[in-house]
């Protein structure tokens, strides 16, 4: 189990076990948490999965394929810091990251 | 509204999503949902794509977990089917004979596969995709070496036919019209996906018509065209369409025509009953016409639409419509609808290449765009079609002038 804290846009926060393997994603779709639309299911078709990640934990992640980079720099809210939380699978050395969700996924 | 609350018929996508929406949208009153198949509500994609392959399992493909709907207070009631709406008494009435009251109904029955009328038909081994249940009993014939006919080059079949060829089967893919995905898509993907499909190793026939299964014991074994020719199979799977699943509403009296009739807000003729998904036809300002689609994001919408309308919010449903298909490594994204367009615009090689998109002009104006592996094409073009742009087509198909500037001419 790796633990993720999800933080709604308004500072609401959310700290869910998230099954390793499993996306990000679908920790917070699985549990509730309001903020991730994720229309596409994780197929990184939709990007309406963004979240943002604070500094230290961005090292920590895979690096970004192709087409998750080009779906982030055309999505409406995105910056430097952001994701699609599809494409993260929740690790061991994940453990206790913390994502922030935009104020709207359109 | 009463004691009785929401009841939902069907159980798919867009009825979860109205139970997700109308709990954030703040509604407090009971919520049924009434459904034919065992599981609570799942996702169909992944059906022809991941979970056909067997590189998820059901977990990742149900929607939520069962234990959401009783968190929302939603009771299920599955593998129970609605056989008729009685609107003067405001009730459904189940297949098992049980009356159940409603305040305010929505229909979510979705669709189901269009079903092919030849000789044949029932062999055991012929087999259609829409379900869980479907996709087991395709699986069960995924040995090396196993031959499968494919009948409809539409997307479901390309995708199953991407899938077993992963999986070591010889695949031949026979289409009626002249080109594959020729309902969706223009000339140029279309010979696209045939070339990649004959890549890979998978037959594609277009203009055969399938006239006949035949069989030995009861199995199929041959698929027969009308032109004469016998294809040799150890098993067949159909996709040649769907048909939206309207006649619970047509038999109560609600409008139908070529789906479910509603407004932008999912309102049927009835003022208690609202509609949502693949079975219903609802007014697209960007296009100025009624559309019936079969997507998940109109699902979705739809869903979210209803769920604000029968909270007392308006929040119409008016948005590009959009899809994805994917085949072996390529992601085709598809947003608006090209219908009457004038003009298609390549940018990219489709070719020789595995990535490209395509951009459909009426009159100069972005309509519609088919994008394999080109998620910047697709992102902007969604935003641009919504805003009914008027591009220059040189400008489109210059890969030197990034997205991004296109639309500054
Ligand atoms: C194999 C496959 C692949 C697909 N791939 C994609 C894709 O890549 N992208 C995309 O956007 N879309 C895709 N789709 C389409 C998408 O899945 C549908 O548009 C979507 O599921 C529609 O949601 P819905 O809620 O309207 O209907 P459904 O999800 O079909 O749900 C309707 C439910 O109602 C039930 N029902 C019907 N009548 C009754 C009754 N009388 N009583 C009780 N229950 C009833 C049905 O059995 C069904 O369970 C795919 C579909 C299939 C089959
Ligand atoms: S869920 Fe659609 S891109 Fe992540």
């Amino acid at each position: 189990m790796t633990k993720v804290t999800y933080v709604e846009h308004d500072g609401k926060e959310h700290t869910i076990e998230v099954a390793e393997g499993l996306t990000l994603m679908e920790g917070a779709v699985k549990n509730m948490v309001p903020g991730i639309d994720a229309d596409c299911g994780g197929a990184c078709a939709c990007a309406t999965c963004m979240v943002y990640v604070p500094e230290e934990w961005l090292a920590k992640l895979p690096a970004k394929e192709d087409m998750e980079e080009t779906m982030l720099d055309f999505c409406e809210h995105s910056q430097p810091n952001s994701r699609l939380s599809c494409q993260i699978k929740a690790t061991k050395n994940l453990d206790g990251i913390r994502v922030t969700m935009p104020e709207s996924q359109h | 509204m009463s004691e009785h609350g929401v009841v939902i018929i069907g159980a798919g996508q867009a009825a979860a999503q109205a139970v997700l929406s109308l709990r954030t949208e703040g509604y407090e009153g009971p919520i049924r949902m009434i459904g034919d198949e065992p599981q609570p509500p799942y996702q169909r994609p992944p059906l022809s794509k991941k979970f056909l392959a067997g590189e998820i399992g059901f977990d990742r493909v149900e929607l939520k977990p069962a234990e959401f709907y009783a968190s929302a207070g939603c009771e299920l009631l599955l593998s129970t089917r609605v056989a008729a709406i009685e609107r003067p008494k405001k009730l459904v009435l189940t297949g098992d004979g049980r009356e159940i009251a409603y305040d305010k109904l929505i229909i979510a029955t979705g669709s189901r596969v269009r079903e092919i009328n030849v000789p044949g038909f029932d062999l055991e081994g012929v087999h259609y995709l829409r379900s869980v249940g479907d996709v087991h009993d395709i699986q069960s014939h995924f040995k090396p070496g196993a031959k499968l006919v494919v009948v409809g080059g539409g997307y479901i079949g390309l995708e199953v036919a991407a899938v077993a060829k992963k999986n070591g089967i010889e695949v031949t893919v026979l289409e009626t019209a002249d080109r594959v995905m020729a309902r969706v898509v223009d000339p140029i993907v279309s010979t696209f996906y045939e070339r990649i499909h004959r890549a890979e190793g998978v037959v594609i026939r277009t203009g055969v018509t399938v006239d006949g299964f035949e069989g030995e014991g009861g199995r199929v074994t041959r698929v027969v065209s009308g032109e004469g020719e016998s294809f040799p199979c150890d098993f067949v799977v159909v996709g040649i369409g769907i048909i939206p699943n309207t006649e619970l509403a047509a038999a109560a009296g609600i409008t139908v025509e070529n789906g479910i009739v509603v407004d932008e807000c999912g309102r049927t003729s009835d003022p208690d009953i609202y509609a949502a998904g693949d079975c219903s036809n609802h007014p697209n300002g960007i296009y100025g016409r009624r559309l019936r689609l079969e997507s998940v994001h109109n699902a979705i919408e739809q869903g979210k639409a209803v769920a604000a309308t029968l909270t007392g919010k308006e929040k119409p449903y008016n948005q590009v419509p959009w899809f994805w298909s994917d085949q072996y490594d390529l992601k085709l994204q598809i947003a608006g609808l090209s219908t009457g367009y004038t003009q298609a615009v390549v940018r990219g090689d489709p070719e020789h290449g595995r990535s490209f998109a395509v951009f459909y002009l009426k009159d100069g104006v972005l309509v519609a765009v088919d994008a394999v592996n080109r998620a910047p094409e697709f992102m902007m073009a969604k935003l641009l079609i919504a805003k009914h742009a008027k591009l220059d087509p040189t400008r489109l198909a210059d890969e030197t002038i990034n997205m991004k500037e296109v639309a500054n001419a």
